[in-house]
């Protein structure tokens, strides 16, 4: 009753008051207090985050799994960073509150958890992120192959569009005259084809078609025909 | 010369990365920079900025985090320059937990290069708060219920530029650089689109920038996506604003762009030879 009724008829309650809500000027303040509730669940979805985090981690180490090292690391990093910002370590006081120790913000500049993210996430990030354009070079030269009609129509295109993501491109076929019949081959021209017909039809083709399967999984949900998100069939 | 195409057909892979490394580095540390030619909705962009009057609010949600800080941190840049000319109010705020260190280079950038701006009377840190799209969708209807304080934990009520603000329907101009979900899609779904007295430009990834083209021009008014647009947004400002050229790193866009013009280059030319061998070889790998 407890684990799969009363959360159905939460998630009915909830659902139907947004749809009112949205039709029904006297009670749109219920939506923004459902919304409200919708974020403040979400602060307890860090912590949920974090206890499976732990978990799962320590299992790992617990039974010397393959990698478990990786575990241990991971599960460091994370107390060693919780810490810094639970006990805002390294923070100034807020200018307004000068005698409250506590009372800056635990991202201040200049705090250990600032220190970490500058000096630790944003070198890790961005060079995770770089590594890409290296792996992109190596399969350009052994995967983008013209071997049917449909990976050459493909290659064609990705060639247009890098060449449009250029300076040089769109500038050198500028040169073709704007009265030539050539004028339709010039870069910026065929890239506006590209993008506002082929890419911006098919994309709005595929979000039509998720809106729709939104609508209708919703209204499952609301209805108590979906259970799935409740971890059932 | 079948010996020659075998060989390269097998070629080893770390010759490509360090022919990457000197593509990408080499423009970089030269700081070549190369003309640009502006695109009309770049001008737009430029325009949804430009042509507001002095001082008018503009809510800047900056949903991005240091992986995409290469590609978002000089259209953020630009952004912060440009309003910060015009001398709007700016009011900063992410979705992100990791947006609030790319809201602090903003911050600072705005002190370093306008110290007029006074914290609180031209420009807020809102910072972060949890929910996704759940915050943009609360904070059409009621601002100061999710943000009674800034970042440092300031009451709302203790700062001047935040009297009388009720939600974003307040704000003619949102702004938006975002990396991904929730992000810029979220805001024109939730803020621009259901409100006909908001507007909405952004600034997000290349790679994103196929799923929001069909929101323009009805629902947004235009987007900087990737490095180049980028780059054609600073032309235009310089133009505009001289004076801002002269600062250090305004032109981060237009470095970028040679880095990635080379590169582009480059991986045609790879392409274009990694076909060159496969029809010379038959496909055949270690024959040799």
């Amino acid at each position: 009753m407890l684990k799969r009724t009363v959360p159905l008829i939460i998630a009915s309650i909830v659902g139907i008051v947004l749809i009112l809500a949205k039709f029904s000027p006297p009670i749109q303040s219920w939506e923004t207090e459902v919304v409200m509730w919708f974020d403040i669940l979400a602060v307890f979805a860090f912590v949920l985050g974090a206890g499976n985090l732990n978990l799962n981690n320590l299992k790992k180490i617990s039974e010397r799994k393959a990698g478990w090292g990786y575990a241990a690391i991971t599960l460091l990093a994370f107390w060693i960073t919780l810490i810094c910002g639970i006990g805002k370590l390294g923070v100034p006081p807020n200018e307004q509150y000068l005698g409250y120790a506590w009372s800056g913000s635990f991202e201040a500049e200049g705090s250990a958890f600032w220190w970490i993210f500058n000096y630790v996430y944003v070198p890790l990030a961005s060079t995770m992120f770089a590594t890409l354009a290296f792996y992109i070079s190596s399969a350009a030269f052994r995967a983008f192959r013209a071997n049917n009609v449909e990976a050459s129509l493909l290659l064609l295109t990705a060639l247009v569009v890098l060449v449009s993501q250029t300076s040089s491109g769109p500038m050198l076929s500028d040169l073709i005259p704007e009265e030539s019949t050539w004028a339709i081959f010039k870069i910026d021209t065929i890239r506006g084809v590209l993008v506002n017909l082929f890419n911006t039809l098919g994309t709005r083709a595929v979000m039509i078609g998720i809106a729709l399967g939104v609508v209708s999984t919703s209204l499952k949900v609301l209805m108590g025909v979906d259970q799935s998100y409740l971890g059932g069939d | 010369m079948d010996k020659f195409w075998n060989s390269l057909a097998n070629l080893d892979r770390r010759w490509l990365f360090a022919l990457t490394f000197l593509a990408i580095s080499i423009p970089l540390l030269t700081g070549i920079v190369l003309p640009q030619k502006v695109t009309p909705m770049v001008e737009n962009v430029f325009n949804a900025i430009d042509e507001l009057p002095s001082g008018t609010k503009i809510l800047m949600p900056l949903d991005y985090d240091p992986s995409a800080e290469g590609e978002l941190q000089p259209m953020a840049d630009a952004f912060i320059r440009h309003a910060a000319q015009k001398k709007h109010k700016l009011y900063f705020l992410t979705i992100w937990p990791t947006g609030v260190a790319m809201i602090q280079r903003q911050v600072a950038t705005l002190k370093k290069e306008y110290p007029e701006y006074v914290y609180g009377e031209d420009y807020v840190n809102l910072g972060y708060r949890p929910g996704y799209e759940g915050v943009i969708k609360l904070i059409t209807s009621d601002l100061p219920k999710l943000y009674g304080s800034d970042q440092q934990g300031t009451p709302v009520a203790k700062i001047p530029m935040m009297a009388g603000i009720d939600s974003i329907k307040q704000f003619p101009l949102i702004v938006n650089v975002s990396a991904g979900d929730p992000g810029l899609k979220q805001w024109v779904q939730y803020a621009a689109t259901p409100f006909d007295s908001i507007e909405i430009v952004g600034g997000t990834t290349g790679v994103q920038a196929s799923t929001l083209y069909p929101y323009i021009p009805n629902q947004m008014i235009g987007m900087i996506a990737g490095i180049k647009p980028a780059a054609e947004y600073e032309k235009l400002m310089f133009e505009k604003y001289p004076e801002i050229e002269k600062r250090p790193n305004s032109n981060m866009a237009n470095v970028f762009m040679t880095s990635q013009e080379v590169a582009h280059f480059m991986l045609i030319a790879i392409i274009i030879l990694g076909n060159v061998v496969m029809w010379q070889t038959g496909g055949r790998r270690d024959q040799s």
